[in-house]
């Protein structure tokens, strides 16, 4: 496979590779979201998270996707985005 | 031709010279000579002869610099002895020691193009088989990632799509200026990081430039480094400023940069990209980024680009670049801050007095009526008023005469805090009827812009003093 080279235009002072978003310092007030992808007992290991969060009285909103196979849909993402500042998700069974 | 002797020939099909001297060429290889013949577009062009290479991937015409075909090199001992381009009966002979050479064929014909000349080639030929002496860190993309997206991605990007920078654009770019690439234009802030012409060159393909806007990017961009343009203040004050970007002289009207209808609207290219560089620059290079350094309320559209071209068609008022004592033959860049535009229309006023009367107005409220530090302006005159102004006599120092004097505002108008009004003395706070100028002396200028047909003027509002964020000329070389 034929690879493209772009030239960096920054400073070079990071990495190349992307960074991940900032892990949060600390998840007091965080609202957090379970995604299940429909994968296989998924929804067992998201239910005992749930239970756990909720037990440390984190307030869970629980979502689902119709397929694992497919990617998720704009409508569920944005969803995710306005009501979550994290979010945990089953990937593999 | 001795023994250590071998003759090369590049050559191509679609060339009628090429066409010509294929018999040539067989009758060099019947006569014993061992030649090699390398086509760049379709071998079976040269079927028959012994030696025939694709030369396809322009490799070989690349290294051996080959410009037009058919060219014939003679190597001796494997270097280059002699070279002949076109047709030219003579040189021919004399390169190959064949005395009858080409008898049947006319004296000369010149050849075409070798595909090394066809556009874009030259970078694309440079990045495969030579050394580019680009110094930036390469990025590799697999070949199904969308590399428009990829910049997105990295947080390269203004909001708006980017060109992406490969290495040839890149190259192509560096051709429009005539500096070292690993020149350093500055320190850029807020990081304060050497910025060569090179990273000059990457931001400037992402902006969208073209390879001759170059001279004024690295112009803009000088300037803005420069100490008393402020640009680290620029970026990071809470105040709504862009760096703005106005050029005078020539190379606006060569780049063919916009300074009358929509002057500072969209549409034009040069406008777009050269304003967009800068801030690319101070993004990318710089580290400036909204939200980080970059504490601005509002910020405001010029944020993306603002630069544009003085419009220099009538020579009754001086140029900017003239009044700060530039040569009409210079072409020059000045950087200064803007937070947008703000129009003044005045449809009736058909004498200069009236007008001016509109304009002390609307200067006078610039940030707040009741402010005359920290603030600054460009007055722009449209056409339709600077004919009321140059048909009653009034020149440009005239204007500004006026207009400072009138702008003044009274110390008891002026917003004042628990220690006083800010900047102001004792003693001129003392009289309250004492007026003081709206504008520091450097910090209010005149210009020429816009569309012919319309009677309006604008306001460029902005922080300013009198010894930092200043504007800052600066003259353009290649």
């Amino acid at each position: 496979m034929t690879e493209q080279i772009l030239l960096d235009p920054t400073a070079e002072i990071a990495p190349v590779a992307r960074p991940r978003i900032a892990r949060p310092a600390s998840l007091a007030g965080l609202r957090f979201g379970l995604l299940d992808i429909n994968k296989m007992r998924g929804d067992e290991f998201l239910d005992r998270i749930d239970e756990l969060l909720a037990a440390r009285g984190h307030t869970v909103k629980r979502y689902k996707k119709a397929r694992f196979s497919v990617i998720a849909p704009s409508e569920l993402k944005q969803e995710i985005r306005a009501e979550c500042d994290v979010v945990i998700e089953g990937l593999a069974d | 031709m001795s023994n250590s002797s071998k003759l090369i020939a590049v050559v191509k099909r679609d060339c009628p010279t090429c066409v010509l001297v294929l018999p040539v060429l067989h009758d060099i290889e019947r006569r014993g000579h061992s030649l090699e013949v390398h086509v760049e577009d379709d071998p079976s062009f040269a079927a028959g002869l012994s030696t025939v290479h694709d030369a396809s991937d322009l490799g070989v015409s690349y290294r051996l610099d080959v410009h037009a075909v058919p060219t014939v090199i003679r190597l001796e001992e494997g270097r280059e002895a002699a070279r002949a381009v076109g047709w030219n009966r003579d040189e021919w002979r004399a390169l190959t020691g064949i005395a009858d050479l080409g008898a049947d064929l006319p004296a000369f014909r010149p050849g075409c193009g070798s595909r090394t000349q066809e556009p874009g080639m030259r970078s694309r030929l440079k990045v495969r088989f030579g050394n580019t002496g680009l110094a930036a860190r390469r990025v590799s993309l697999p070949e199904s990632a969308d590399a428009a997206e990829a910049c997105f991605d990295r947080g390269w990007t203004d909001g708006l799509p980017v060109v992406p920078p490969t290495e040839e654009r890149v190259l192509d770019m560096l051709d429009g200026t005539t500096r070292s690439p690993q020149d350093v234009v500055g320190l850029v802030p807020p990081n304060n990081v050497p910025c060569t012409v090179e990273k000059v060159a990457i931001n400037a393909v992402m902006a969208g430039c073209k390879p001759e806007y170059m001279p004024v990017v690295l112009t803009a961009i000088e300037a803005a480094l420069a100490p008393e343009c402020g640009l680290h203040a620029i970026l990071a004050t809470t105040n709504a400023v862009a760096p703005v970007v106005m050029v005078n002289g020539p190379i606006a009207r060569a780049v063919g940069m916009n300074s009358k209808g929509n002057v500072f609207g969209q549409g034009n290219r040069a406008n777009a990209a050269i304003g967009r560089a800068l801030q690319l620059v101070v993004r990318n290079v710089g580290g400036g980024r909204p939200g980080e350094i970059d504490r601005a309320v509002f910020g405001n559209p010029g944020k993306y680009t603002f630069c544009f071209a003085e419009d220099e068609e009538d020579d009754d008022w001086e140029s900017f670049a003239a009044s700060r004592g530039f040569a009409p033959a210079a072409s020059t860049v000045t950087v200064f801050p803007g937070d947008g535009v703000t129009p003044i229309v005045d449809h009736m006023s058909r004498t200069p007095e009236d007008l001016c009367r509109s304009y002390v107005g609307c200067l006078r409220a610039v940030y707040n009526a009741g402010q005359v530090v920290s603030v600054s302006a460009f007055l722009v005159v449209g056409r339709e008023h600077f004919i009321v102004f140059r048909d009653a006599g009034w020149s440009k120092q005239r204007v500004w005469d006026h207009l400072m004097e009138n702008t003044t505002i009274p110390v008891r108008d002026i917003v004042s805090g628990r220690a006083g009004a800010f900047g102001l003395s004792p003693e001129e706070q003392a009289d309250p009827d004492r007026p003081i100028r709206k504008f520091a002396r450097g910090n209010f200028n005149i210009i020429r812009a816009g569309g012919h047909a319309g009677k309006y003027s604008a306001i460029i509002s902005s922080i300013g003093s009198n010894d930092a964020l200043v504007p800052v000329t600066r003259e353009i070389r290649p």
